[in-house]
């Protein structure tokens, strides 16, 4: 059980946080053929642009309605039409996915009443799927703009309708790499199901190489996908913050739905088997009953590495629900941890405290731990304390991978683990003739010091 | 906000922009920003620009007064480089909440600046306005008022919020900034006849240090960049240079301007991409600080130092000019680089068949036309779907750009060099040019191309007999066959 608290300074140093709408738009990017458009200054998009294009080292769409000073005072209204038609007319998605920012919120934009007027004025845009999402810039964080975004895709697009069978809804929340996408949908295949994954950032950000260039994003869940989530059989919501969306699809559609907090460590996935067997009437395949007793075995075999490791994390609520129990219960100590945003997680999490905060509160709390776990803004830190640094998170601009980052499943957190207690590994250290020697009294000590230096 | 927006109005007003004064009196007043198309727009916005143009000034702290987005989406992702102090790396902003938002954020900043000068000590804090906290009314000059009186250091207001324009006009007003509070605010210890400022290089990479052993050993003394790797105190003293070089284009023009008209220091525009640049650079600052009274033999010293440097470079571009002779380059960047870039390619005999001009000034064109000839091909606005098919088409052989177009390049199997801001290396000066074209033969030659275009197993191999570069991926992927390297 950890004590919250919201860290009580006014200025941010070395922000952990990023915001709302770029964490809505992200979410935007893992539905096929969609442009996510930020409603605000076209800075609000650049930004977000340059900081997924050094995540996940693909190009990526995204767009703005080009707001200024005037047009913020007289109300976007004409902003959000231009935009939806230029980008109907330039780059023909199917989706256009718009969330508003610091600048329109403070204007107060009504943009669902513009979406109205708009579809109103203009029939052509029949076939368009529109989708509004609020997030401004100064509440929240990028998981929360990225839990809204899909609660509202799910919203405006789910359609009730007869029950598919075998069907089965993925929710998965914005700490979810491509990679463990692909393997959750792997695993719930494996049973015989199919599997709809909303956002689904594995087909669209995974790094493939297309035949044709394309100005919206290629992959993803599609609109049809998107209509028949509601005829499907159970929801799986992977990560505490997909809850909402998950409900909202059980209210709209009645699709019941589980909350699986993180598929990282041996309970999570344990139950994730449990659930997927009881739900596809077949037994887990051998795959994963040689993968599970291989991840025992990994436990067993870098306990003796992790136990009694200080980990300092600074990450998003969801991510740091599994990283920080797996490596809790492996017996390492969550020595300072900070998030961004409230969470109901959080105060369950095996830790004394955890912050609300910035990475200078990491990093004042980081002293005398062995290692670093956050995204790559933490190199600045982790050079300072000289910490062995695992990044995690977004952004990762400073090394290259980051889509095929797999740290769930059986075989997933077997690997991290690994990794983990290899780089604990890596710093042991060696013995010395003196490492036992008793200090001798303080005073003593002291005087020998003193003629030492003296010679 | 009626001084921001006469300020605005005033930076729009430059004298010494020519592009500006061959505009009527109403053309003038909307500035020289293209209205911005929503749905069709891509830039960075005016705080981004300020924020790229000060953010060098390495001793400092760096305030964004703002919500999340503006300084959480983009710290620390900039290459300027420090030989000192790491601070300007260190991300500050108010990280304003929805309370702030109703009742104003003023209180915050002034709290937050107080939390730096006590947590940091820098010698003087930079105070940076964002869209909504200009909306809601906070008034950042008198919190920066209070503040420098407060705390005894300069805290100083950067005006510039995202929705007034550009990255460009950003760039202008953060040079407002340093006119109004920063240069002339102190004197530097000794003075020489020597001394210049550089105006508009940002220590990209380093590449600051590629020049200065040159001037270095002309004897020439950086009394002040503005901003690459610049304490704040050489900024304030900055004023007390015989003479300055305008390096970013239209960047920084007022200061360069203005530092003219206030302390009598005349500049000249200059480029320290590619060779003849490079040489005349050298040239322009000996000959303005013999005008200003340095000793004339500093001319010849610099001619001898021109000379030793091109031999040097020639011998360097021997075993280059075979391989890279006709290599045809997409050139996709802003203002000042597409010029000086151009004739740096053309110099080693690649040949430019298309260079963006978007954020270029009229006189940028111009030089553009000069190098490439009438029929130069200036692409104003293009589209990442023509950026693709030019590629992919072998209509170009490599794109240089920045890094958000990379990828356009990549995904059409074709090579890419990052050239702008976050780019690893220095392409300045003579060395910086063998740089660039080691980088160029690195990427065009480089053996994966020949395996990342086969086609998979799976999909019915043409069967075309292997051959070098782009016949190999032409052949490959059965796209026309007229080979423009063979032709």
């Amino acid at each position: 059980m950890a004590t919250v608290t919201h860290v009580k300074k006014s200025c941010a140093v070395n922000p952990l946080k990023m915001s709302a709408p770029i964490g809505a738009a992200l979410a935007f990017m893992g539905l096929n053929n969609c442009m996510p458009t930020l409603h605000g200054s076209q800075g609000c998009t650049a930004f977000g642009l340059v900081l997924f294009v050094r995540h996940f080292k693909e190009a990526v769409p995204m767009q703005t309605t080009a707001m200024n000073e005037a047009t913020t005072i007289m109300g976007g209204m004409d902003n959000v039409e231009q935009a939806i038609l230029n980008i109907h007319k330039r780059a023909q998605p199917a989706i256009i996915g718009i969330a508003s920012t610091g600048l329109t919120e403070t204007k107060g934009d009504d943009v669902d009443g513009y979406i109205d007027l708009i579809r109103k004025r203009h029939p052509e845009l029949e076939e368009l799927a529109l989708v509004y999402v609020s997030t401004p810039d100064y509440v929240g964080a990028f998981q929360d703009g990225w839990a809204k975004a899909v609660a509202k895709i799910v919203k405006e697009l789910a359609e009730p309708g007869p029950k598919i069978a075998g069907q089965v809804n993925v929710l998965a929340g914005s700490h979810l790499t491509p990679g463990d996408i692909e393997e959750i949908r792997e695993i719930v295949e494996a049973f015989g199901l199919k599997p709809i994954i909303l956002p689904d950032l594995s087909g669209s950000m995974d790094g493939h190489v297309p035949d044709n260039f394309s100005p919206t994003t290629l992959g993803g869940t599609t609109l049809t996908e998107l209509r028949i989530t509601g005829a499907s059989e159970f929801t799986l919501a992977i990560g505490e913050h997909m809850r909402d969306a998950a409900q909202v699809l059980q209210d709209k559609c009645g699709v019941p739905f589980e909350v699986l907090e993180t598929l990282t460590g041996l309970d999570g996935c344990d139950r994730l088997m449990s659930l997927l067997a009881e739900k596809s009437g077949r037994p887990a395949p051998n795959k994963y009953r040689r993968q599970r007793s291989q991840l025992v075995d990994a436990m067993l075999d870098a306990h003796f590495y992790i136990g009694g490791k200080k980990i300092a994390i600074g990450a998003e609520p969801d991510l740091l629900w599994g990283i920080g129990n797996l490596f809790a219960g492996m017996g390492a100590e969550l020595a300072a941890v900070v998030t961004t945003t409230q969470s109901p997680l959080l105060e369950k999490l095996p830790a004394q405290e955890v912050l609300i905060g910035d990475l200078e509160d990491l990093e004042d709390r980081s002293q005398g731990c062995d290692l670093l776990i956050t995204h790559s803004h933490g190199r600045q830190m982790a050079e300072r304390l000289d910490l062995p640094f695992l990044r995690m998170g977004i952004p990762m601009f400073d090394r290259l991978g980051a889509a095929h980052q797999v740290t769930l499943g059986y075989r997933g957190t077997r690997d991290l683990i690994f990794e983990v207690a290899n780089m604990f590994m890596a710093e042991a250290h060696e013995p010395g003739p003196d490492d036992w020697r008793q200090p001798a009294s303080e005073g003593a000590a002291c005087g020998s010091c003193e003629s030492v230096a003296a010679h | 906000m009626s001084t921001l927006s006469s300020k605005v109005q005033e930076v729009f007003d430059e004298p010494a922009c020519g592009k500006n004064q061959a505009k009527g009196e109403k053309e003038r007043k909307k500035g020289c920003t293209k209205q911005l198309q929503p749905g069709a727009a891509a830039g960075g916005c005016a705080f981004d620009g300020a924020k790229i143009a000060l953010q060098p000034i390495t001793d400092v702290a760096h305030l964004v007064h703002g919500p999340i987005a503006c300084e959480g989406n983009s710290w620390d992702n900039r290459g300027a480089k420090s030989s000192g102090s790491r601070l300007y790396r260190t991300g500050f902003t108010t990280d304003i909440n929805e309370l702030d938002v109703v009742y104003g954020g003023e209180k915050r900043l002034f709290r937050s600046v107080k939390e730096i000068v006590d947590k940091y000590d820098p010698p003087a804090i930079f105070v940076y306005q964002t869209c909504v906290t200009a909306l809601i009314g906070d008034d950042i000059e008198a919190v920066c008022k209070a503040a420098t009186q407060k705390f005894g250091k300069p805290v100083i207001p950067v005006n510039a919020p995202g929705f007034v324009g550009n990255k460009n006009l950003g760039n202008k007003l953060a040079g407002e900034a340093l006119l109004d509070y920063v240069i002339g605010t102190a004197e530097p210890e000794t003075t020489t006849p020597y001394d210049i400022n550089i105006i508009g290089e940002y220590n990209l990479a380093g590449e600051l240090w590629q020049v200065k052993p040159l001037l270095d050993e002309m004897g020439v003394r950086i009394l002040s960049c503005i901003s690459g790797d610049a304490k704040y105190q050489e900024v304030a003293y900055s004023h007390r240079a015989k003479a300055a070089m305008m390096v970013c284009s239209k960047a920084m023009i007022n200061i360069a301007r203005k530092m003219d008209e206030r302390y009598q220091i005349p500049f000249f525009e200059g480029s320290f991409y590619g060779i003849s640049d490079m040489s005349d650079s050298l040239r322009n600052i000996a000959k303005l600080l013999v005008e200003k009274g340095a000793p004339a033999d500093l001319l010849s010293r610099t001619e001898a130092i021109i000379r030793r440097e091109e031999t040097a470079f020639w011998q360097a571009m021997e075993p280059y000019r075979d391989r890279l002779k006709g290599v045809k380059v997409l050139l996709i960047t802003g203002g000042v680089k597409s010029w000086s870039v151009v004739s740096a390619l053309q110099e080693v005999g690649m040949e430019i068949v298309g260079t963006s001009v978007k954020k270029s000034t009229l006189e940028d064109k111009q030089k553009i036309k000069e190098l490439m000839g009438e029929d130069a091909h200036m692409i104003d606005d293009m589209t990442p779907r023509e950026m693709y098919k030019m590629l992919k088409d072998a209509q170009a052989e490599i794109m240089l750009s920045g890094g958000r177009s990379q990828f356009i390049a990549l995904k059409a199997k074709m090579p890419w060099l990052d050239i702008n801001q976050e780019r690893h290396h220095a392409y300045a000066g003579y060395s910086g040019m063998v740089t660039l074209v080691q980088e160029i033969d690195k990427a065009l030659h480089n053996p994966m191309w020949e395996q990342v275009r086969k086609p998979a197993p799976w999909d019915k191999p043409v069967g075309a007999a292997p051959s070098p570069r782009l016949a190999a991926h032409r052949a490959l992927e059965g796209a026309p066959t007229v080979c423009p390297l063979a032709a």
